[in-house]
C-alpha cells in the first residue's frame, strides 16, 4: 500500500505541475490552435489529479484496515481493535493524513470545476491554473515534507499505538471533513476572483458562477465549526462548547471574513460597487484558511489541539508569502478595472448597512487574530508570555457582536440607495416596541422563575449582554416575521390563497432573499443559546455517590442506582447508572462514562446529556473517590439546545438560498372585449 | 440639606449600589469568579474551574489553594498576585490592565472606533462623488420624477 500511495501522490504532483505550467502557457497564447489543444490537455490533467490523490487516500485507508503497521502514520494513529469507522477516520486523524485529505478535497473541487468548464472556458481555464498552483503546494507537502506513507523504522510492531481517545467519538468522523470542505472550498471562489482579476473579466458573471460554490463552502464551514463545538461539549466534559482555543479561532477567522464576503458580494451584484473590497475579502478568506493551518501546525501558538510541531510551518509561511505577493501584484496591475459603477447616496441605505456589516465582521476577525497572536507579541515586547483566554474574548468580541445583531435587524429592511425616515418608522416601530417590552419583562420578573428571568443589567456585565442579546434577537425575529407577513399578505391579496400557501410561494419566488432571512433567524436562535451561558453560574454540583445516594441540582434529583464496568478489546469502561427525578417522577436514566483506551493507554470521559429547550442536565463521571464511590459532577446549562437548533436552521436557510427561484407569474393585460369572447372557448361546454 | 431632586437621585444611586453589590462578597461567588479568571497550568489550555481532563495533576490542588485563599478573606488582587508568583503570568486567563498588557484591551476598541470613522468618511466621500457617466442618448432622472420611479420600483420589488 505504501508504494501504491507514494506513487499515486507523485503522479498527482506531476499532473498538477503539468496542469499549472501548460495551462498557464496556454493562457499566454489565446487563439493559437496548438496552445488551445495543449490547454485542453492541461485541463484534463487537472481532472486526473483527483484520481491520483483519491488512489493515495484509498491506499491509506486500506492500510489502516489491513493494520499495516509498517507505515509509520498507521502505527501512530490506529490499532488492531480500533472500530472500523475510526479506522476510516485515520485518514484525517494526524498531520500527514489530514494534509492528504486536504489535497483530496482540493482535487475533488478541481475535478468538478474542470468538468463544468463550458460555462465560460476562458475564466474556468484561469481558475483551473490557480487551483493547480494551490494543489502543487499541498501535494509537495505530502510528497516531501509530511509523507503519510513514510515507513516505520526499527522492528515490525505487532500493534499500533491507537487513535487519540478524544477522537473516538462519532462526530469526529464527520466534523473534520465538514471543516475541511469549508476551508478548502474557499479556494474555488478565490481562484475565480484571481482569474477574473488577471483577465480583467468584464461584468459580474464570475460572481454569479461562484455564488453557489461560496455558499456551499460557507455552509460546510459553518457545519464544521458547530460540529466541533458540539464535540467539545459532548466529549471534553467541561460543560462548555467554545474555549477560544487558537485552533477554534483559526476556523472562526475565515468564517467571519467569508460571511462578510457573502454579504458585500451583493453590493457588487446589484450595484456594481465594492469590487476592490470584495477581491480582498475573497483573497483573505482563502488566505486565512491557510494561515489558520500554519498557526496550528507551525508550533508558534500553543494549543490544546496537540498537532505536531514540524518543519511544515516554514512551507506554509512561504506559501502564504508567495500567494500574498502574487495577489498583490495582480491587484496593483489591474486595479483600474475594479472601479465602482455607482456612487453611494445616503448614510441610511442598504449599501451603508453592508459597509458597516463588513467592518464589524472584519473587525471581529481582527480581534480574534489579535487575541490569538497577543501572547507571542507580548513575549517579543516584554519578554514574558501572557494568556489570552475566554474572559478577554468575551469582553471585546461581545459588544461588536451586539452591533452586528443590530445590523441584522436593521440592514435587510433598508432600501437600496436611500431609506426615508417614514419607511424606517413604518418598518421598525412595532418590532422595536416588541423588543423593548420583552426586555422590560425579563428585567422585572423575579429570578425565581428560572431561565432568563430577573436579568438585572446593572448587577453584572454578562447580564447586560444577555439582556441586550435577547432584546436584539426579538427585534431581528420581529423584523423578519414582518417581512414575511407583508410579502405573504401581498401575494394573498393578489391570488386569494391562504397565508401559509402565500408564504411558501413568496419564499419560492425569491429563495435567496428569504433563505437569507432564515439564516438570520438561525443566528438569532444560536445567540439565544449562547446568551444562556450567563445563567449557569451557580448550577454545578459534584459528589461521590454510593448506591441510593441523592444529589439535587435545579429541579432535578439524581439518584445513584449502580456502578458498572465493562471490558472490550479496544477499551475498558466504567459508568454510573443515575436515575433522574423531577419531583417524585422518574424521568430518565443517565450513564456518564469514563473510558480507558488500551492501545494508547489514555483515558477519556464521555458525559451524558439530557437536553431540553430550557436546559441541559450534563453529568460527568469523574472517576472514583478514595472509598471507591463514583464521583459525579452535574452541570445545568440553560438554553444550549437552542445553539444546535439554530445551526440546523442556518443550514436549512443556506440550502433554501441555493434552490433556484420559481418563475414569477407574468400578468398579461387582455382587453375586456376579447376576454368576453374568450370566455366560452376557455370554459368549453 | 439636600434638595428633593438630589434626595431622589441619592436614593436611586444607593438602591443601584445595593443591587450591584448584592452577593459580591459571597465566598462561593468569589471562588467562581476568580476561578474563571485563571487557567489550569496542566497545559490543557482550559479555564481553571472548567479543566476536567481525567488525571489532571494540577487543577485539584489549584482549586483547593484558591478556595483556601478566598476563605481566608484575601483580596482578589492578592489572590491573583500569589497565583502569578507561584505559577507565572500565564495563570491569568486574560492580560492584566497594566503596562504593555493594556494594549491587548485597547487595540480592538481603537480599531472599532477607527473603523467606524473610516466607514462614515468613505460613505461621505462616495456621496460627494460625481455621478458616473451614462451612455449616450440617456438623460439622468432627478427630483420628483426620480422619486416616482423609486416608489414604483419599491412597489414592484416588494416581493
Amino acid at each position: 500500500m505504501a508504494q501504491i500511495g507514494s506513487f499515486a501522490l507523485l503522479l498527482a504532483l506531476a499532473l498538477s505541475i503539468y496542469s499549472f505550467g501548460v495551462g498557464l502557457l496556454a493562457l499566454f497564447f489565446p487563439g493559437d490552435p496548438l496552445w488551445e489543444r495543449l490547454g485542453e490537455t492541461a485541463r484534463r490533467a487537472g481532472v486526473v489529479v483527483f484520481g491520483g490523490v483519491f488512489l493515495a487516500a484509498v491506499a491509506l485507508v486500506v492500510a489502516a484496515f489491513r493494520n499495516d503497521f509498517t507505515i509509520a502514520y498507521i502505527f501512530h494513529h490506529s490499532n488492531r481493535d480500533l472500530p472500523g469507522r475510526y479506522k476510516f477516520a485515520t485518514l484525517w486523524s494526524g498531520q500527514e493524513g489530514s494534509l492528504l485529505f486536504w489535497s483530496l478535497l482540493l482535487a475533488g473541487y478541481g475535478f468538478v470545476l474542470r468538468l463544468r468548464y463550458k460555462t465560460d472556458p476562458r475564466l474556468f481555464a484561469y481558475a483551473s491554473v490557480v487551483l493547480a498552483g494551490v494543489q502543487i503546494f499541498f501535494l509537495s507537502l505530502v510528497n516531501f515534507a509530511a509523507n503519510p506513507f513514510g515507513l516505520l523504522e526499527g522492528p515490525l510492531r505487532a500493534d499500533g499505538s491507537g487513535l487519540n481517545p478524544l477522537l473516538q467519538y462519532p462526530e469526529m468522523v464527520i466534523h473534520p471533513p465538514m471543516l475541511y470542505l469549508g476551508y478548502v472550498g474557499f479556494t474555488v471562489p478565490f481562484a475565480f476572483a484571481l482569474g477574473a482579476l488577471i483577465m480583467k473579466y468584464p461584468g459580474e458573471k464570475w460572481i454569479h458562477i461562484t455564488r453557489r460554490w461560496t455558499m456551499v463552502t460557507w455552509g460546510f464551514l459553518t457545519c464544521g465549526i458547530f460540529l466541533g463545538a458540539h464535540w467539545a461539549y459532548a466529549v471534553l466534559g467541561w460543560g462548555g462548547y467554545w474555549g477560544w482555543d487558537p485552533v477554534e479561532n483559526a476556523s472562526l477567522m475565515p468564517w467571519l471574513v467569508g460571511t462578510a464576503f457573502l454579504h458585500s458580494v451583493m453590493m457588487q451584484e446589484k450595484r456594481g460597487m465594492l469590487k476592490v473590497w470584495n477581491m480582498w475579502l475573497v483573497f483573505f478568506t482563502f488566505w486565512l484558511a491557510i494561515w489558520g493551518t500554519f498557526l496550528t501546525r507551525s508550533g508558534m501558538i500553543a494549543s490544546v489541539h496537540a498537532f505536531a510541531q514540524s518543519a511544515i510551518g516554514t512551507w506554509f509561511a512561504w506559501f502564504l508569502g508567495i500567494s500574498f505577493a502574487a495577489f498583490l501584484f495582480f491587484f496593483i496591475k489591474n486595479k483600474d478595472h475594479l472601479k465602482s459603477e455607482h456612487k453611494l447616496e445616503s448614510l441610511i441605505s442598504r449599501e451603508s448597512s453592508f459597509l458597516f456589516n463588513n467592518l464589524l465582521f472584519v473587525l471581529l476577525c481582527f480581534t480574534v487574530a489579535w487575541g490569538t497572536w497577543f501572547p507571542k507579541i507580548s513575549e517579543l515586547v516584554q519578554g514574558n508570555k501572557v494568556t489570552v483566554g475566554a474572559p478577554f474574548y468575551n469582553r471585546v468580541a461581545i459588544p461588536v457582536a451586539l452591533l452586528l445583531l443590530i445590523l441584522t435587524a436593521v440592514g435587510p429592511l433598508l432600501a437600496w440607495r436611500k431609506t426615508s425616515f417614514e419607511s424606517l418608522r413604518r418598518n421598525f416601530a412595532w418590532p422595536t416596541l416588541g423588543a423593548a417590552a420583552v426586555m422590560a419583562f425579563l428585567m422585572i420578573t423575579p429570578p425565581s422563575w428560572g431561565g432568563p428571568f430577573g436579568l438585572r443589567p446593572w448587577q453584572d456585565i454578562s447580564y447586560f449582554y444577555s439582556l441586550m442579546a435577547i432584546g436584539l434577537c426579538v427585534l431581528v425575529t420581529l423584523t423578519i416575521a414582518s417581512e414575511f407577513y407583508r410579502g405573504g399578505k401581498v401575494i394573498s391579496g393578489h391570488t386569494g390563497q391562504g397565508m401559509f400557501a402565500s408564504l411558501v410561494q413568496l419564499t419560492h419566488r425569491n429563495t435567496r432573499r428569504y433563505g437569507g432571512y432564515l439564516v438570520h433567524f438561525g443566528v438569532v436562535v444560536v445567540i439565544i443559546g449562547l446568551a444562556g451561558a450567563a445563567f449557569n453560574q451557580d448550577k454545578e454540583s459534584e459528589k461521590g455517590m454510593d448506591y441510593g445516594d441523592k444529589m439535587t441540582i435545579g429541579s432535578y434529583t439524581l439518584v445513584c442506582r449502580s456502578y458498572t464496568q465493562d471490558d472490550g478489546p479496544n477499551m475498558a469502561s466504567e459508568w454510573a447508572v443515575i436515575d433522574v427525578y423531577q419531583g417524585d417522577k422518574k424521568i430518565d436514566t443517565m450513564n456518564p462514562v469514563r473510558e480507558f483506551y488500551k492501545a494508547s493507554q489514555q483515558a477519556s470521559t464521555k458525559p451524558d446529556i439530557r437536553s431540553s429547550l430550557k436546559e441541559d442536565l450534563y453529568l460527568v463521571y469523574e472517576g472514583q473517590n478514595e472509598k471507591g464511590l463514583p464521583i459525579i459532577r452535574a452541570h445545568l446549562n440553560p438554553l444550549v439546545m437552542w445553539i444546535w437548533l439554530g445551526v440546523i436552521i442556518i443550514l436549512g436557510g443556506t440550502a433554501l438560498a441555493l434552490i433556484p427561484n420559481a418563475p414569477a407569474p407574468v400578468r398579461i393585460a387582455v382587453p375586456a372585449r376579447r376576454m368576453e369572447q374568450a370566455v366560452p372557448a376557455v370554459t368549453g361546454d | 440639606m439636600l434638595t428633593r431632586p438630589k434626595q431622589i437621585l441619592t436614593c436611586g444611586l444607593l438602591s443601584l449600589a445595593v443591587f450591584a453589590l448584592t452577593g459580591a462578597g459571597d465566598p462561593a461567588t468569589r471562588f467562581k469568579e476568580l476561578g474563571h479568571q485563571m487557567m489550569c497550568i496542566c497545559s490543557c489550555n482550559q479555564i481553571l474551574l472548567e479543566c476536567n481532563h481525567v488525571g489532571c495533576p494540577d487543577s485539584d490542588g489549584m482549586r483547593n489553594e484558591l478556595m483556601a485563599a478566598v476563605s481566608r478573606g484575601d483580596s482578589d488582587s492578592l489572590v491573583e498576585q500569589s497565583f502569578v508568583q507561584k505559577y507565572g503570568p500565564t495563570v491569568l486567563a486574560a492580560p492584566t490592565k497594566t503596562g504593555f498588557d493594556r494594549t491587548a484591551w485597547i487595540v480592538p476598541f481603537v480599531a472599532l472606533a477607527l473603523g467606524l470613522t473610516l466607514v462614515v468618511m468613505v460613505i461621505r466621500a462616495w456621496k460627494n462623488r460625481p455621478t458616473p457617466a451614462i451612455a449616450d442618448g440617456l438623460r439622468p432622472v432627478r427630483g420628483a420624477e426620480l422619486e416616482q420611479f423609486r416608489d414604483q420600483a419599491r412597489k414592484e420589488t416588494d416581493l
